[in-house]
């Protein structure tokens, strides 16, 4: 299992979620990809795209500005 | 390509037959709106595979404009198109067409609708994009939320078929709202999907589609007015066509479209614009594009970050500190200090009287 990142920030809703969606493409299943973002749309958009896509979504922490989502790939189906 | 996606080497079209009752699979067109939900829905209920497909010009109503201004922050944020989708249960593909987007809205060979919005030349763009995607994905179909004599421009009866054609599409496209006024395409005739089942909806009236709604189930669907895209706005086409008068050239970057979308745009002459964000939510969004702008900010008295987008001559300079003194707390002080940073990050403070309500004309609003 392999931990990935993402920098997302400044970016706005929806390119964290395609940027996510692209990043996700590239990994395999079972894979862990830790996104950073500071669009607070990005909280329900990044999860709903996990969930219709078959991803899970292990955590989500704030620290001031800057949300960090961690996620774990599915298999794709 | 290789040969496995042409005719060529029997192989393919060996499969096909041996194959035949293969479930079919269909890209859907997700706007966000209820009428691409609707036809997707259609689509399902005869047992293909949807997965839907939605694209990003960076001119889309959705998403971002929610989370900028403050007064929004309370009620709950959705991106529409992932909305539908996970009511539909189906995949979502987010595609970023920002770039070639470009062409479509500078360039667009059948021309502008009332406003800035290229709809006829961006549905064509639209399906191509998809068709391209149903090839590489090996889908069968494409479909779409359209229906006949809804849109002024591209949903008419007689642009349906540029669409379909322009695209290279051509009887791949399917709209099953208004499948029955149009004639038989591929899936139809091959027996994918049943015409009988598809609908004859057309013009404008939104019954039919709340009723279908009604009937599936479907609420709290997005009722977006006028169009799918900020293009369909006014005062947003107006500061697009701004932007370009005022840089002498038809172009933009992703940055400039979000740009327009947010604060107040003050243009007092053609050296240079400004952008005075309204509130906090827009003075933190505007704050992230502090080092491309010469920006200017009251110091004496609270009130909004102002980006400045030109080439300000001395006096531009003073003129931009006393409107950015207008929109602050002291607008009734004699004097405002206003600090002006330029590109460099060098700040220096200038100490003007506000303008004056009267001396501000409602024709520098763009
Ligand atoms: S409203 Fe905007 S997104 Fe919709 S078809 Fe017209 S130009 Fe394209």
């Amino acid at each position: 299992m392999t931990t990935h990142r993402l920098d997302a920030r400044r970016l706005l809703c929806p390119m964290p979620v395609i940027r996510t969606q692209n990043k996700v493409a590239e990994l395999a299943p079972g894979d862990r990809l830790e996104v950073l973002c500071t669009d607070p749309g990005a909280k329900a958009d990044i999860p709903a795209w996990c969930r219709i896509n078959g991803h899970r979504v292990i955590e989500i922490r704030e620290r001031g500005n800057e949300i960090v989502l961690l996620i774990e790939v599915g298999d794709g189906a | 390509m290789g040969f496995a996606a042409g005719p060529i080497g029997g192989f393919p079209v060996f499969t096909s037959e041996v194959f035949m009752s293969r479930q079919r699979k269909a890209v859907a067109l997700i706007s966000g709106g209820l009428d691409s939900m609707l036809a997707a829905r259609l689509i399902q209920e005869q047992g293909i595979h949807v997965e839907g497909i939605n694209f990003f010009t960076g001119f889309c109503v959705e998403g971002h404009t929610h989370a900028i201004r403050k007064k929004d922050q309370s009620r709950p944020k959705r991106n529409n198109a992932l909305w539908v989708a996970e009511q539909l249960g189906i995949k979502l593909h987010i595609i970023d067409v920002v770039e070639e987007y470009k062409d479509v809205l500078l360039n667009p060979k059948h021309g502008y609708g009332a406003n800035m919005n290229p709809c006829l030349d961006c549905k064509g763009f639209m399906v191509r994009k998809a068709h391209e995607w149903m090839q590489e994905n090996d889908f069968d179909f494409i479909i779409t939320g359209e229906v006949v004599g809804q849109r002024p421009m591209s949903q008419r009866k007689d642009t349906m078929p540029v669409v379909a054609r322009e695209s290279g599409a051509e009887d791949r496209l399917l709209r099953p709202l208004c499948a029955k006024l149009l004639p038989p395409t591929l899936p139809e005739r091959e027996g994918w999907v049943d015409r009988e089942k598809l609908l004859d909806i057309s013009g404008r009236s939104r019954k039919r589609q709340m009723e279908l709604a009604r009937q599936f189930g479907i609420q709290d669907y997005a009722q977006p007015a006028g169009g799918c895209c900020f293009l369909t706005d006014e005062t947003y086409s107006r500061r697009l066509v701004d932007l370009w008068q005022a840089r002498n050239e038809r172009d933009y970057q992703l940055d400039d479209v979000m740009l327009l979308k947010v604060g107040r745009h003050i243009r007092p002459n053609p050296r240079f614009k400004l952008i005075v964000g309204r509130e906090e939510g827009e003075n933190r969004f505007l704050e992230g594009y502090r080092k491309q702008f010469i920006h200017l900010h009251p110091e004496s008295h609270t009130g909004p970050l102002v980006l400045l987008d030109g080439q300000p001559d001395e006096e531009d300079l003073e003129l931009a500190a006393r409107i950015t003194a207008r929109f602050s707390k002291g607008r009734n002080a004699p004097r405002v200090t206003v600090a002006v940073t330029d590109r460099d990050g060098e700040t220096r403070r200038l100490e003007v009287p506000p303008l004056p309500a009267h001396e501000l004309p409602e024709s520098w609003y763009v």
